[in-house]
């Protein structure tokens, strides 16, 4: 019943491209092997110039294209570089500051951004971003946070740094009002779009009980680093949205998330690509009506923040932070049984600071 | 510029007659592109655009004129302008700011460049068939029913064409080229969100189209003087008109380049008559004529020309029947208005379509909205659809809240901003945020939570006002199940705005929907409590 140009002549032109791109490689082939065929036996300096430069050309033009054309991102094995980063702590928690020098506390303590981004790579954020509401109502990541982060990024060399969520509202307004596209703007940043499919790719994530395959931002797929920022807060479905919840936001389709078993999506979703770096934001937190909120009274000024490279105990700590036991949200036990991160937090190196 | 002046005032040449066209097409030009611009914007939340569409469809007849006669909103003055206009110095409004008469001349501007010898003659007028369309418009109109507005005005066709046909292929191109910009890691040109738009509401548009272009393709503005009723009701106007178009007979040679530049086919050389109820005002009979001898002259008493009798009682006959024909197919059609079936594994009814926030009830809605679709081009979430027979038959094409394709963004009130015709009225963000569009029902049988067992609460997620509660559930088959919860609404404080509709994952049918309200009401607001909780930051980490 419902008919989308875009979505009909994108099937259209990923076809033509391919053709294309085929017979541009044929066309490159033959002119290396043959290139009297292409260009005639008598072959003036200038016409050799130009020439060379027009096929030089088209066949630059159709390297994007055939990427383009099918990207094939089968299977976790080839994207998923697993870093064991050695890091003096698994997990720094700090309170009692603002959201800035709490984050450049604790990442200091981790040896600096310099320990996971290194030079001229490309980074993503990704922030929570799913609602239009103003950032006081903590149903987003903080802006300040999201700059300051972006800065180290670019402080310790990378080359670019994305900034994108799959918003729940209109995208438009959720960027404008959660003060987030003008915070990520001005730090240098990209703001990209995840509101539409094409940037999304199917993938196979392996090991996954319930989400076998997904879309995912292409982002996520090719970003060096990818730097997890979401914001603790209560969540009507899952209990609590901390950073595995925040995962929600690089797929397409989070109907299916719904309707198949929400919990067991979630842990899932860890698999694919675990975030490099997980900087939980409980400055702001709402403690009921989550996600979405109805006013600033939902929120208390927790003034906290988690800085781990172990998603799940990221979600451990926060949900103790936030006054929950995390043997009450099955999610996290699910993850557990995924092997996706440590449980138990004695195990693990921490370090405290309160400001 | 001292030189440019004198110059000027040397030859005291001054403004001719002959410069007329040149100022109509300049100013046409002007207001085509600018409505169009409000058509396609892809960000019409801009404080710009939403200035703009007051600015810029003040003179458009039909909606003025609507919001006018049934709000008595008096600051709604732009069709006196025209009346005005029309009766000073004739249709002015039809080649000047109607813009789709414009689009019509820009597609007969390329019939002539594509044939270069085409040229119009003079053509008999239909007066019964166009003073009838009017007259059964206008009786409809006094009956309550504003379909045939809604189907002929050509202001809400434009829009219809624009919203429904050029904006879904700009946005395709705007995509296409940022999908391919992207592959080159250049984020520059942002891809546009296109939720797609229903098949049954394009079809009337295209046929529109299709026929006003075929008409000016070929007969330049036929359609303006037989089926539009706007062009009707100036072109009786003008019999009154102060100024008239007319060729002074005695030194005229007869070349017939005036009869053979006339769009509108109202020149007739044989008889040397201007038929100025048809004449648009595109003024290109000035232009041509070599002698300068088309002028706008201080019309006369009008001389009482011996006329068959048989012909005036004709069309006098011909219009009652028509009208009256009209009137009661119309009544007939409203007998059978169909009512919109939720299709579900348990019957579920919407009884009343949503009408858009400010539009107070769905009569108010269905009896002033002409179908434009500014609204539906302006809704930065597309929840605003172009109904088919949501609002019965005489509804069709009228924008209505489509919770499959989206929903009511909860801090937007673009809609009631832009609406010219005031079937969507204005409303503070704070009035809107209380308005209630309809009530969320909820359907437990086609619920995942009480047939899969499994956590869902899109719906309690999506809603703004908690209205949508998620409360502890244990499942009767399974009671060791813990951890689940069930949607409960409260509608009191429901607005209506459909999140959870569209945030709800059962298919096809889905397990949340909201029954509209034929007359918006007012929502509770939600009810505020301050967490108590004191937070000592010199307290160990709990873990």
């Amino acid at each position: 019943m419902i008919y989308d140009f875009s979505l009909f002549f994108r099937e259209i032109i990923i076809k033509v491209k391919f053709f294309y791109s085929l017979l541009i490689k044929i066309l490159f082939n033959l002119q290396k092997k043959f290139p009297s065929i292409i260009y005639g036996d008598s072959m003036k300096r200038r016409d050799f110039i130009d020439k060379t430069f027009k096929a030089g050309f088209l066949a630059a033009s159709a390297i994007p294209l055939t990427n383009l054309a099918y990207p094939v991102y089968a299977g976790t094995g080839v994207l998923q570089k697993e870093k064991f980063l050695k890091t003096k702590y698994d997990l720094v928690a700090v309170k009692g500051g603002e959201p800035v020098p709490m984050f450049d506390k604790a990442i200091e303590s981790l040896g600096g951004m310099k320990a996971f981004v290194k030079k001229n790579q490309t980074v993503v954020v990704k922030p929570n971003i799913g609602w239009d509401v103003v950032p006081e109502k903590a149903a987003n990541t903080n802006p300040l946070l999201v700059n300051r982060i972006i800065r180290q990024c670019f402080d310790a060399g990378a080359k670019d740094v994305y900034v994108f969520d799959h918003t729940c509202d209109v995208q438009n307004r959720c960027y404008a009002n959660s003060g987030i596209e003008k915070a990520a703007k001005d730090a240098g940043a990209k703001v990209v779009t995840g509101a539409n499919e094409s940037y999304y790719h199917e993938v196979r994530i392996k090991g996954a009980k319930v989400l076998k395959t997904a879309k995912i931002h292409e982002l996520i797929l090719e970003s060096d680093v990818f730097i997890n920022v979401p914001i603790l807060k209560h969540h009507g479905s899952s209990g609590l949205t901390i950073s595995m919840k925040n995962l929600m936001g690089i797929v397409w389709d989070r109907w299916f998330w719904h309707q198949n078993d929400l919990h067991q999506c979630i842990a899932d979703c860890a698999l694919y690509r675990k975030p490099d770096l997980n900087i939980i934001d409980a400055y702001f937190v709402m403690k009921k009506n989550g996600p979405r909120g109805i006013s600033r009274d939902d929120v208390v000024e927790m003034k906290s923040q988690i800085v781990t490279t172990d998603i799940l105990a990221g979600e451990i700590a926060a949900a103790k932070l936030f006054g929950a036991d995390p043997d009450e949200i099955p999610y996290i036990k699910m993850a557990d049984e995924l092997k996706i991160g440590t449980k138990d937090l004695t195990k693990l190196s921490i370090n405290r600071i309160k400001m | 510029m001292k030189g440019f002046l004198s110059k000027l005032f040397q030859k005291k040449r001054g403004f001719r007659l002959s410069d007329l066209k040149k100022l109509r097409v300049f100013v046409s030009l002007f207001i085509f592109l600018l409505t169009a611009f409000l058509f396609l914007s892809f960000d019409p939340d801009s404080k710009f655009v939403k200035s703009l569409s007051g600015y810029i469809l003040f003179l458009q007849f039909v909606p003025s004129a609507v919001k006018f006669f049934y709000l008595f909103a008096l600051a709604s003055i732009g069709f006196i302008v025209v009346i005005v206009l029309t009766i000073l110095f004739g249709r002015v409004y039809c080649s000047t700011i109607c813009p789709l008469g414009t689009l019509q001349d820009i597609i007969g501007f390329l019939s002539k460049k594509i044939n270069k010898k085409k040229y119009y003659g003079f053509s008999k007028p239909h007066n019964i068939l166009r003073y009838s369309i009017l007259s059964a418009t206008l009786i409809s109109l006094i009956a309550g029913f504003i379909i045939l507005l809604n189907l002929l005005d050509p202001y809400s066709n434009f829009g219809k064409i624009f919203t429904l046909l050029i904006k879904p292929v700009l946005i395709t191109l705007n995509n296409l080229a940022a999908s391919s910009l992207e592959n080159l890691n250049l984020y520059i040109i942002d891809p546009a969100e296109f939720k797609g738009i229903q098949w049954l509401g394009i079809i009337y548009p295209v046929i529109f189209l299709a026929v006003v272009g075929w008409l000016s393709f070929k007969y330049g503005r036929l359609f303006c003087n037989t089926i539009c009723p706007v062009g009707a009701l100036l072109g009786f106007i003008s019999k009154f008109s102060f100024y008239k178009i007319s060729a002074e007979s005695e030194s005229c040679r007869g070349c017939r380049l005036c009869e053979r530049a006339c769009k509108a086919g109202c020149i007739d050389k044989n008889n040397k008559e201007i038929d100025f109820t048809r004449c648009v005002g595109c003024y290109n009979c000035f232009t041509v004529c070599p002698k300068d001898k088309i002028r706008f002259v201080r019309a006369k008493p009008k001389e009482i020309k011996p006329r068959s009798i048989s012909s005036i009682d004709n069309s006098k006959r011909n219009f009652i029947k028509n009208s009256v024909g009209s009137l009661f197919s119309l009544a007939g059609f409203s007998l059978i208005q169909i009512i919109p079936k939720k299709e579900s594994k348990i019957p579920v009814y919407r009884s009343y379509p949503v009408s858009p926030p400010g539009s107070k009830s769905l009569e108010h809605f269905t009896d002033t909205c002409t179908a434009c679709h500014l609204c539906v081009s302006a809704c930065p979430t597309q929840v605003l659809q172009p109904s088919f027979l949501e609002y019965g038959f005489l509804g069709i094409l009228q924008p209505v809240m489509d919770y499959k394709t989206s929903f009511c963004n909860f801090e937007c009130t673009v809609c009631t901003e832009i609406c010219p015709t005031g079937a969507i009225l204005p409303l503070r963000l704070e009035k809107k945020k209380l308005t209630q569009l309809g009530k969320a029902k909820f359907v437990k049988e086609n619920c995942v939570v009480f047939t899969e067992n499994t956590a869902c609460g899109a719906c309690s997620e999506h809603c703004p006002t908690k209205a949508v509660k998620m409360i502890p559930y244990v499942p009767e088959n399974n009671p060791l199940l813990k951890n689940l919860h069930l949607p409960e609404v409260n509608d009191e404080y429901c607005t209506g705005c459909g999140a959870c509709e569209y945030a709800c994952p059962t298919k096809p049918y889905k397990s949340i929907y909201v029954e509209g309200n034929p007359v918006h009401l007012a929502a509770k607001q939600p009810p505020k409590e301050k967490i108590e909780e004191e937070i000592d930051y010199r307290e160990d980490f709990p873990f």
